[in-house]
This record gives C-alpha cells, structure tokens and sequence, in this order.
C-alpha cells in the first residue's frame, strides 16, 4: 500500500496548505472589499422592491442588513469618519424587511440623529423611522421614548419631545417615567438633571452594547460637567473669602470647602489652572464634554467610547 | 513466478450505523495459480467470489494479508497493465458506442494510440461483435454486454485475465463460444483465473479449482484429482428390463431404460453382479468405472461444513 | 496523459446526457427578457440584460454543476463502470482530477455559449458596445471561478455519499457562501466560545460574495486588478483544497 500511503500523505498536506492559504487570502479579500462593497450593499435601494424578492424570507435578510448597518457604522466610526450616507438607507431596509427589529430603530436613535463623528447627521430621517417604528409597533413604549429623545437631544423640541413622552405614557405597560418626563419638559428641559434621566433610562433600557458605551459616555461628560460647575462655583466662594485664588485643591481643603482631592468619573483628580478653571486631567477619555476642557484641547476625529461600567 | 499468489487475504466488513457487527466475507485465503493455467473458483452465491477478485483488483481494502499478481503489489500500476478483469453482470457507459468504449479503455491501459483502432477491431471481431462498433451501448441486449465486458478485459494483451462469471448473461452458443476462447487464452500462453457456480464449464475447462464456501477455502487442487478420490463405484449396463434378486440387496441404483437396465454398484460387488447377470442370462452390454462428478465432489465439500459451522455472520 | 483522457470523456458523457441542451433554455429566456426590455426601454435596458443575463448564467451553471457533480462518482459506483477503469493502470487520484477537470470545462464551454447569448442580447438593446462592456468579461470569469469551487465541493461530497445529500450540502454551501462576509461580520459580534466556531466556520465556507461583480459592472464599474488576482489565486485554492479532500477520502474507500 505504498504508494496509497504516498497519496494519503500529500493531498492530506496539501489540503492543509491550501485550508491556511485560502484563510489568509480571505483576509486579504474582505479588505479589498470594504471600500467597494458600498453599490453592492444598496444594489437594490428601494426597500419594497427588496421585500418583494425577499420571497417571503425578509426576516433573515433583514438580519444581514442589520449586521451589515452595526459593521458599517462601526467601522466607520473607528476611523472617525464625517459621512455615514449609507447608515439611513441601511436601517430603512432592515426595518422594511422586519419591521418588528426593534434594535435597527433603537440604533437609530443613538447613531442616525447625532452630528459627525458621532451619528450620521440625519435627525429627521431618524424621527421619519421612529414614528415607522411606531405604526408597526405601536405598543412598544420604548419607541415613544426613543422619538422623544430624538427631538429633546438633537433638535431641542422640547415640546414635540414632550408630546411623543405622553403618547408613550399612554400605553399599557408603559414604564411610569413617561409620563414624568413628558411633564419635565414643561418646565425643567434644558436642566442636567433631565439630560442625566434621559441618558440613563437609555443605558437601562438597551441591550445593545454600543449603545450602552456611547450613553455610558454622555453621562460621565454629564457627570463632569456638574463636577466642574460646582468645583467652580467653590473656587469663587474662596476667592470671595480670601481675596484671591486657591494654588491647590488643598487649599480650597484647607479651607473647609472640599474634603479631599475631587476626581473625574474615571477616577483621575480633576487639575486647578491659575486663572480658577478646573479641567480634566485625560481628556481624551471623556468625549461629550461641554466643560472642563483643558484650553487648546482639539478632540481627535475618533471619539473614544470606553467600555460600560 | 506464479501468476498469482495470495497470502492469508482476509476481509471483515463491519456493517450497521450505531453497533457495528462484523460481518466476515473472507477468512484468511490462501492460494497460487501457476503462470498459463485455467483455474477455476467455485463457490454458491454470496461464498466470498466476488469479494477475492475485488480485493485482488485493489477495490476494496483487506483486513489483513496479501497478494501478489505476477510478482508485483496489487496496487501497482505497472501489474494493472498486464492484466484484465470481466466483473459480474457488466454495465457500461451508455452513451458511448462499442468502438468508443474501447478506445477509453484502450488510453487507460496505455495501448499506443497507433495501434489502437487495429486493436479494437481485432478484439470486437473475436468476441463476436463485428458489427457493433458504431452502435451505441444503451441499445445492447446483456449478452452482447458480456461480450463488450469480455473484450475489454483482453484489449491491452493482458499476461492474466480475471473473469468474474463469464458466463452470464450467454445462451448456449455464446457460453460455447467463450469456452474455446478462454482455451484460446490459454494456448496464448495467458493465466485465466475465473468465479462460476456453474460446474459443467470449470469441469470443462479448469486444470485446477478451487472450492469456496462462506468465506472460506474448502477444496482445491486438478479436477481429476479431486474428484478421483473417489468411493469406487462401477457402472453395469445390461440387456433387457429384469434386475436379478440379487442385485437388488447390493447397494446398487438400478434404472430402466428402453430396453436397457444401468445400475451403480460398489466395486467390491462387481464379481458378485456379474455371477448373477451370468446366472440369469443377462446379456453384459458395459461395465465402466463411476467418477463422482465436480458437483457431487462440490455437495459433498460443502455439506459437513454447514452442520459444522451452522448459521454464521 | 490520462487525466486528459478521464477528462474529455467527463465531457463527452455531459454533452451526450443533453446538458448543452439548456443553453436553449437560456437562449429563450435572453432572447425574451431582451425583447421585453427593448418595448420599455426606460433607459435601464442595459442594466437589465446586464443583471438578468449575468444571474442567470450563474444560476444555471449552479444547477448543472451540482446536478452533475454529485453523481461523478456515486454514478460510477452503482452502475459498476468504475471497476473496470480502476483495474487499469489508473490511480484513483487521477479519476478524481480528471473527472473535475472534464465538468469544469463542460461548465467553461457551457458559459462561453452562455456569455454570446449575453452580448447578443445586450447589442440589440443598445445598438452599439461601450468600452465598459469589457467588465463583462470579468465578471463572466468570476463566475467560471464559482464554478470551479462549486463543483470541487460536489465531487468531494460525491465521492462518500447519495447523490441527493450531496446535493442539499453543495446547494446549502452555495448560499451560505453568498453571504459569506455576512456570516463573518456575525462571528465578529458574538463571544466565547461560539465566537471560535463561527469565526472558523466563516472561513471554511467558500467566499462567492467577493467573485460576485454582477451589480457593479452592471453599474459600469471597473473591477480592481487586485480582486481579480486574490479572487483567481482564492478560487483554485480553495478547489484544490476540496479535491484533496475527495482525493482522501476515495483513496480509502471500499468499493463494494
């Protein structure tokens, strides 16, 4: 049985080497790709159109657009683009196929409505696909929710936000912090503390861990953000009181306004500059920031969304 | 250098999908053909044939042992080149015609392309299909399959052919037919070696058999000798239809025929019947020796062995 | 030597089962969708032909590769052909190379037959070829490349079991692979475990998203020297790596 012994040895090897070559040339193959895929992804544009060939089969097909929307807008995302055109039509196929995705209209509330580099840009077309979501779904609060973040967040309506919390509060089972945040925008919209509730009620309600990363983030900023107002606040009271400004937290310690060095949500001690303004120590950390920016601090392109906490 | 030579080839199949249950199809066989001898291998249906002459064409795998054809391995190629192999109740590629068939087979066996079409033509006309050749092989009746399958075997001028049941599929002229061509075969100097359950034709042909039976090996050596050994029986053949009283309490098969009576006695006996044909006036027509038979030799090998080894597998 | 020879009668076994008989089948459905188009003519007939000509070549080489492939050698097998060709001098590898090279060139013919049809159709809705008519080519050539894989895979699957099995798992692979950067970025998303198996199963599935141009030439864009390379150099590994595979496994399988 030699030479079978022979034969069995080669093709076995053989069929090694080509097993390993044909994985490497697949890498190769996927990164020519992801700058041409672009045509082939939106071959067919129209949503209704692509139902109809689906055959029946949309909610698979559906599945692999969504996965190809969360790989599309991630990877852009990591390169800090400014452009995310494909993002809406994207998220507008995937529910057409599947309407009752409700993941795809939660993305695009987070990601669809914001400005670049964060989101596509696009908040109305993220509000024509909420309320898409709602004629689908019309008793899924979390839509309702989604719509009136959508509209408190990019477009500062506060009303129109106001309006969509009240219709989510109408139905059954709807999480009872509806209704309190439909009266909220009354009076108290532009407050933190509303921008805190919304930013957290989202990191709850979602399972999807990009989502949870990028509300994760806003609310350190947030956090921060209420951090330096009172820290400065402190500084002033000092000066009030001694006459000029504190060197050091110590001193503002010593003089009975802190106890202890205050540290940043990630566990970094804020730094006091000369002229009274407090900053972050790492800002590269903490994207979202309105306040506590070191002075000449030019964000990079890529805002770094740091795990959940 | 014997033709073929096999040593302790042996076959277990495992059959079933969850408990596997071996089932044995060959035990270990033992055997050698002498170069330019008819051999014959002889076995009812499901005695392990089939199963041989595959492992000897390198089909199927053994268990364990080996076998050697013309000196060399059973897979090597330069072996498979000098010889040739009818399987049982052949089939072939529908669509081509007999000519074509040939040539595929003639390429495969490394015939010069030279010579190729001289051969093909050659082989048709001596298995009796010289007008086949344009025809295609879907509209062949099976005897002239068997012929097809017999031409491809001895296309190339194989040193030994394997013919797995040559016979079937023939009516009397086409089985008379292959008879003196395996004689021709012979006389060519080739080794045949051949599976039948037909006893008549390797009683005909063979200069030795072999007996196989459920795997194994039950018998083998030259046709006269085996069925030589024999039980000394004489055959009488008289006159008239009267069996002497006599007769009748020694052992004897007594026939009526015509006007004829044939009866097989034990040699011993043959001085005594004679006495009494002699007494009663019966006229002595032939007194001949009794050879058993290939097939009552082949009943008889097989019968101990049944109550023996009972139900196996 | 003899590779050629199990190969050409490969061939000739598919043109006398009537295989060509679908380029017919074909040419009435170019010919229709290519009058069809021209009565609308709403400026997308190029798009059209282009899309529907391309799909179609593709799919009814599929067919033709699967429904053949699967049979090379399970075909042989129960109608007892194969034990006369391997008591010749021939080793079994060579049947199996020889078998997929006669299918392949039966697709290759087949195609080309198919790629006339295409152009024909194509002049006559537009009167005259554009310089990006060429990417048709390529495009045609990388649907010959799928061929060669597809029918790599049903002979391996051919060479162990029923022909019908062998069909459902050459057909399932098909569509797996057309979304195999799809299944990739699946792997990508899950943990553990599970993130191992389907990352290597990802791999392992043969890659026909990427020998799918259709849409973009269709959309008249050139297609990258580079992706043709890595498709071509992708395309013969990967058959070569299933035909290993049925070399091994007829290398050691019982006739019975």
């Amino acid at each position: 049985m030699k030479s079978s012994a022979r034969i069995t040895a080669i093709a076995g090897i053989v069929l090694v080497i080509c097993m390993m070559t044909s994985m490497l040339l697949l890498r190769k193959l996927d990164q020519l790709r992801t700058g041409s895929t672009v045509e082939e992804v939106l071959y067919i544009s129209s949503p209704s159109l692509l139902k109809r060939i689906s055959l029946g089969y949309g909610g698979l097909l559906a599945d692999v657009y969504w996965t190809r929307a969360v790989q599309y807008f991630g990877g852009k995302h990591h390169n800090g683009a400014q452009h995310y055109a494909l993002l809406a039509p994207l998220l507008e196929i995937t529910t057409r196929l599947d309407p009752q995705l409700l993941v795809a209209y939660e993305y695009g509330a987070n990601f669809l409505a914001p400005k670049p580099p964060d989101g596509a840009g696009m908040p109305l077309r993220a509000i024509e696909l909420a309320e898409y979501g709602i004629r689908n779904n019309p008793h899924e609060w979390k839509l309702y929710y989604q719509l009136g973040f959508i509209y408190y967040m990019e477009l500062q309506d506060y009303a129109a936000a106001a309006d969509a919390f009240a219709r989510g509060s109408r139905v059954p089972n709807a999480h009872p912090w509806l209704k309190l945040m439909a009266a909220q925008m009354a009076e108290h919209a532009g407050d933190l503390q509303t921008a805190r509730m919304m930013w957290t009620t989202m990191y709850q309600s979602t399972q999807d861990q990009s989502i949870k990363a990028n509300a994760a983030a806003h609310l350190r900023a947030l956090q921060v953000d209420e951090d330096v107002s009172v820290l400065e606040t402190l500084v002033a009271r000092y000066r009030d009181r001694t006459g000029r400004l504190p060197v050091t937290f110590s001193d503002l310690e010593a003089a009975g306004f802190l106890r202890g060095t205050p540290v940043d949500p990630l566990g970094h001690s804020y730094k006091l500059l000369v002229d009274g303004h407090i900053v972050v120590r790492v800002p590269e950390d903490l994207p979202f920031l309105k306040k506590g920016i070191p002075p000449g601090y030019v964000p990079p392109q890529t805002p770094k969304l740091l795990p959940t906490d | 250098m014997a033709a073929i030579e096999i040593l302790g080839l042996e076959k277990t199949y495992t059959v079933g999908f969850w408990r596997k249950k071996p089932k044995l199809a060959l035990r270990p066989l033992h055997l050698k053909v002498e170069e330019g001898e008819i051999f014959g291998f002889l076995g009812p249906n499901g005695a392990g044939k089939t199963t041989t002459l595959k492992l000897l064409m390198g089909l199927v795998f053994p268990t364990a042992g080996s076998a050697r054809i013309l000196g060399m391995e059973v897979n090597d190629p330069r072996m498979k080149a000098q010889i040739g192999f009818l399987p049982e109740q052949p089939y072939f590629y529908d669509y081509l015609t007999a000519r074509e068939l040939l040539e595929y087979y003639g390429q495969l066996s490394g015939v010069a392309s030279k010579e190729r079409s001289r051969k093909v033509k050659e082989v048709l006309e001596r298995v009796g299909l010289p007008d086949a050749a344009g025809t295609q092989l879907r509209k062949f009746s099976k005897g002239m399959l068997q012929r097809v399958g017999i031409a491809q075997a001895i296309l190339h001028d194989p040193k030994v052919v394997f013919f797995d049941e040559p016979m079937s599929g023939l009516d009397p002229m086409g089985r008379r037919e292959v008879r003196d061509l395996m004689e021709q075969l012979k006389h060519e100097g080739k080794t045949v070696f051949f599976s039948t359950h037909i006893l008549s034709d390797a009683e005909a042909l063979c200069d030795r058999v072999a007996i196989i039976h459920k795997g194994e090996l039950r018998g083998i050596g030259a046709v006269a000798d085996l069925t030589s050994s024999v039980h000394g029986k004489v055959e009488l053949v008289w006159e008239g239809t009267k069996v002497p009283q006599s007769l009748r309490t020694l052992d004897a098969e007594c026939h009526v025929t015509g006007d004829t009576v044939r009866a097989v006695i034990p040699e011993a006996r043959q001085d005594v019947a004679l006495e009494a044909l002699k007494r009663e006036g019966l006229r002595l027509i032939s007194l001949t020796p009794v050879r058993m038979s290939l097939e009552d030799y082949f009943v008889q090998q097989l019968k101990p062995s049944d109550l023996a080894v009972g139900v196996t597998s | 030597m003899r590779l050629v020879h199990i190969a050409s009668n490969t061939f000739r076994e598919a043109v006398r089962d009537r295989v060509l008989y679908n380029l017919i089948a074909f040419a009435l459905l170019m010919s229709g969708a290519a009058i069809l188009v021209g009565q609308i003519s709403i400026d997308i007939e190029r798009l059209v032909v282009i899309n529907l000509g391309l799909t179609a070549v593709s799919l009814f080489g599929l067919v033709i590769a699967i429904f053949i492939g699967i049979g090379l050698v399970s075909k042989e097998i129960d109608r007892r052909t194969l034990y006369t060709v391997l008591s010749r001098p021939v080793r079994r590898w060579e049947f199996i190379v020889g078998k997929f090279l006669g299918l392949a060139g039966t697709l290759a013919v087949n195609t080309v037959c198919m790629a006339i049809g295409v152009f024909a159709a194509l002049l006559y809705v537009s009167h005259h070829f554009q310089k990006a008519d060429g990417w048709l080519l390529v495009a045609l050539y990388f649907i010959i490349l799928q061929f060669l894989i597809i029918t790599a895979l049903a002979l391996l699957f051919s060479s162990f079991s029923s022909p019908l099995l062998s069909a459902v798992f050459a057909f399932a692979l098909f569509v797996i692979g057309c979304f195999a950067e799809d299944l990739r970025g699946f792997a990508s998303m899950t943990q553990g475990v599970t993130r191992w198996v389907a990352t290597g199963a990802a791999y392992l599935v043969p890659n026909f998203s990427a020998l799918n141009v259709i849409s973009s030439v269709a959309h008249e864009q050139p297609v990258s020297g580079q992706l043709i390379f890595y498709n071509t150099a992708y395309a013969l590994i990967y058959a070569a790596m299933a035909l290993c595979g049925a070399v091994l496994v007829f290398e050691h399988r019982n006739l019975k």
